[in-house]
């Protein structure tokens, strides 16, 4: 019986629940087991900060230490959400400092967070460890300073793709003189050299960093001295790699990196001399993760190291590899788990290197573990999908860019309809999938019916008609987020569909076929959606109805709308009324 | 306006496979067509894209039609399905704010204004094989590359044109001022290993700017040189040698190890004694505790 045990071994049974779902379903057992559940829970992530306030996350979990919360739509890494939308830290981190004065960890992506936040989280929290900014934007590396600065017992500070504006370097050397806990540093994104001495200072006397993501303006030539004082990195990032080669400079490194035991992930890159390269030979056989996505490196320089790497599980490499090295990546690295190819030059009209859908096939065959790949490639064939499909039904990540949108099968000219279904036939356990090249409404039809635990859907350039949508808002029953660009959806799928939008986090549309009227009446049916339209030629309603919206995004929310729009969004309200800011 | 036909003509083929009557393109209000065809629904636009004569434009504000360009890009592509599509006589790709322009059946959609234009992100257009000139514009957003992917890839393929003050592989430039002088100078710390190199080559260069007492002393040992050229400048009240470090301060020469110089001095300044009298009286002190 529920009511035979205290609350304590409740609370101590709970603790063993680290997955939101579990906790989720727990909460919804009893009364007393919400009550209980919610003043232990100590982590809490909101995949869409306008999906709830800070202020309702507060009232229900009075006892957190840990929050990630994300911001932008997904689609804001490709510059289609515009400046000033939205997704500002600072009223959470606002809250946050008044009623979890023992917050330890915050991490944010697609945020906006300004040094007024840094610096208020640097004080407000007396037992900060890990402050995580991913893909964030909108603060200096003053901010910066006052984290290093104040933050006593900082464990993790990774600043991984945010846009920051770099003041200058001096921010480093503001970690105190007897600040050692530092654990995990990224600032790869940042430009600014930072004093080296007050680098190599900072990774003496923190005897527990693992890992170490330098930026692009520290040169090879330090590296050896940095690695020296750390050789108990698990994981790290070069900074620039161009200086010409020299033997010292060589031999350092060598000797450097022989003595970093433990180290399994390596990165940066940038513009590596390949000569370089035979100096990481020594940690390679332990190496499980390798970025090579800044390194334009060719292809056979590629191979001889990832040669190398047999427990490879995961690479992220330039369309340089070619299908020569993909070949070769797929008899050495058996363990291969995730691939991403990016392109080298993904704007020019013809193929810079020679990297077609065989390379993916081969890797697909070759490598049994494959489960997630990214890959950017300028021609693809229904065969070719089809052979992937059937060589690897273990898939879990699929995403695919065609260079050209809207690119037939070469092969037939006909669209990709059939391969990505095998695609979605196959591989079952499926949950993310973005697809390029020409599309009918029959891939879609496909989707809808075998894609079941779907959870995360990117079209571009795709379909036929509202019928495209409709397979799939209909048939994907696990679909949480929908991003669509340049599509001709429109006002029928939508409206049809639009209780599902309520068990999804969110919806993006743009460049579709979305007209001003359909908006409204979905915000007018479905109070717990924020229905926003993101329309820069000015106020929807000086238009016709029928005209489309330029950006839609709807997403689920117990906030209500928000108060910060700018002024170029509208959210679509329950009696059918414009509502701006 | 109609597609003419040397848009489609290299790709004609694709369009019988295609069935070129569902993709023709008309104009219209958009949606007006599709609420006309609904049962049937449509294709919007022309998937005869890979005509290897077509130019692209890609704009928020402006026209629809494009005008041919130069460049051979293959994508001509419409990005708003939302309205009727005109490609214009080459394929040509929009932002969907050109695209509403409320004005049924006829002419070009209505140049817009959005507060933000599609930024065209012309590329390295030197890229083009043909030769052909002129940076291509693009579709926003495509490929879905991060940004800051894109612009370490263009820094590595731009090098050539990288302005950065100092290069991180083979030299350190720095400007060298002297007071009363009537130009600067610059030179690569990395040619000097020691400030006795360093402070002889200055004495070269500026000796044309009375600086014959400054550099007269000869060379002693590393560590006590810089103090004692120092000293004896003061003893003339005649020049000191100073640099601004990372952080934009002023600092004395010689203070730190060689290398650790190097990394810090952004340029250097041949101060007058009189003015480095600030700076002075601590190296004297140093002078004489070493003595």
């Amino acid at each position: 019986m529920v009511y035979s045990f205290p609350e304590e071994v409740l609370e101590y049974v709970f603790a063993f629940l680290s997955s939101d779902k579990d906790r989720n379903a727990v909460s919804l057992v009893c009364k007393s087991w919400y009550e209980i559940e919610r003043w232990c829970r100590r982590r809490v992530f909101i995949g869409n900060c306008y999906a709830v306030s800070p202020q309702i996350m507060i009232r229900r979990f009075p006892e957190v230490r840990a929050v990630k919360i994300k911001g932008k739509p997904h689609f804001a890494d490709f510059n289609l959400v515009p400046e000033r939308w939205g997704a500002y830290v600072y009223p959470w981190i606002s809250a946050m400092a008044r009623s979890y004065p023992w917050l330890e960890e915050i991490k944010l992506k697609r945020m906006v967070v300004t040094d007024e936040s840094l610096e208020l989280i640097s004080k407000s929290f007396k037992n900060f460890k890990v402050l995580s900014l991913s893909s964030c934007e909108g603060f200096t590396t003053d901010g910066l300073s006052s984290i290093a600065a104040n933050c006593r017992n900082l464990r993790e500070l990774d600043l991984r793709e945010s846009e920051v504006e770099d003041l200058s370097g001096h921010w480093l050397s503001h970690f105190p003189d007897n600040f050692t806990s530092l654990v995990s540093l990224n600032m790869s994104c940042l430009g600014s050299e930072v004093s080296f001495s007050a680098l190599e200072r900072l990774i003496s006397r923190c005897p527990n960093l693992k890992t170490l993501w330098l930026n692009r303006a520290v040169p090879v030539e330090k590296l050896a001295s940095l690695l020296r004082r750390a050789p108990q990195l698990v994981e790290f990032g070069t900074g620039a790699c161009s200086t010409e080669i020299r033997t010292d400079i060589f031999s350092n490194l060598v000797e450097a990196f022989s003595g970093c035991k433990h180290l399994k992930s390596l990165s940066g890159f940038w513009d590596v001399v390949p000569a370089y390269l035979p100096a990481m030979y020594s940690v390679c056989s332990r190496i499980t993760k390798l970025n090579l996505s800044y390194a334009t490196v060719q292809s056979p320089d590629l191979v001889e190291l990832i040669s190398q790497c047999s427990n490879l599980k995961c690479l992220w490499v330039l369309d340089y590899i070619e299908d020569a090295g993909l070949k070769a990546l797929s008899s050495y690295c058996k363990d291969l788990q995730e691939l991403r190819v990016f392109p080298s030059d993904p704007y020019s009209a013809e193929p810079n290197v020679s990297l077609t859908e065989q390379g993916l096939v081969t890797v697909s065959a070759g490598c049994p573990k494959l489960q997630s790949v990214l890959y950017f490639c300028r021609q693809m064939s229904n065969a070719a999908l089809i052979a992937i499909a059937r060589n690897r039904p273990n898939l879990i990540r699929f995403r695919l860019c065609i260079i050209e949108p809207q690119a037939p099968d070469y092969l037939t000219l006909e669209p990709l309809d059939t391969g990505f279904g095998a695609i979605v036939e196959h591989c079952k356990e499926l949950r993310r999938l973005s697809l390029s090249g020409l599309l009918t409404d029959r891939v879609f039809e496909y989707i809808g019916t075998h894609a079941k635990k779907l959870e995360m859907l990117s079209l571009a350039f795709a379909g036929d008609s509202d019928l495209g949508l409709h397979h799939v808002l209909s048939g994907c029953e696990s679909l949480r987020k929908l991003e669509i660009r340049d599509c001709p959806f429109g006002d029928r799928a939508l409206l049809a569909n639009a209780a599902k939008l309520e068990t999804m986090r969110s919806l993006w549309m743009s460049s579709c076929s979305v007209s001003y009227g359909a908006c409204k009446l979905l915000g007018q049916k479905m109070p717990n959606l924020n229905v926003e339209v993101i329309d820069e030629r000015g106020p929807p309603d000086s238009r016709p109805e029928s005209i489309s919206v330029e950006k839609l995004y709807v997403y689920r929310t117990v906030a209500g709308p928000r108060a910060d729009k700018p002024d170029f969004v509208w959210t679509m309200d329950e009696d059918g009324a414009l509502r701006f800011s | 306006m109609e597609k003419t036909p040397d848009k489609i003509s290299s790709s004609s083929e694709k369009n019988e496979v295609l069935n070129l009557k569902e993709t023709e393109l008309r104009l219209g209000l958009p949606g007006s067509e599709f609420l006309d065809k609904k049962a049937t629904g449509f294709s919007l636009f022309g998937k005869d894209l890979k005509d290897e004569n077509n130019k692209n434009i890609f704009s928020g504000a402006k026209r629809v039609f494009s005008d041919a360009i130069d460049g051979s890009n293959k994508w001509g592509l419409c990005t708003n399905r939302g309205s009727e599509v005109d490609l214009g006589k080459n394929d040509v790709l929009f932002s969907p704010r050109g695209a509403n322009g409320g004005v049924k059946n006829t002419n070009i959609l209505q140049s817009s204004h959005p507060a933000k234009e599609v930024p065209p992100q012309p590329v390295e257009g030197k890229k083009d094989e043909n030769g052909s000139t002129a940076s291509k514009a693009q579709v926003v957003g495509w490929p879905p590359i991060r940004s800051l992917h894109k612009n370490r890839l263009t820094t590595n393929l731009s090098r050539n044109n990288d302005v950065k003050g100092k290069s991180e592989s083979s030299c350190l430039y720095v400007k060298v001022s002297m007071d009363g002088a009537p130009y600067l100078r610059k030179v690569d710390l990395k040619t000097y290993c020691s400030y006795a190199e360093l402070s002889s080559a200055l004495e070269k260069m500026f000796s044309c700017f009375t600086i014959g007492q400054y550099a007269s002393h000869g060379l002693r040992g590393k560590e006590d040189l810089n103090e004692c050229h120092l000293m004896d400048l003061l003893d003339r009240s005649e020049y000191v040698l100073t640099y601004e470090d990372k952080d934009g301060d002023w600092m004395l020469v010689g203070d730190v190890p060689w290398e650790m110089f190097t990394d810090m001095c952004k340029r250097l300044r041949i101060m007058k004694g009189s003015e480095a009298s600030g700076l002075a009286p601590r190296v004297i002190e140093k002078c004489k505790s070493q003595n």
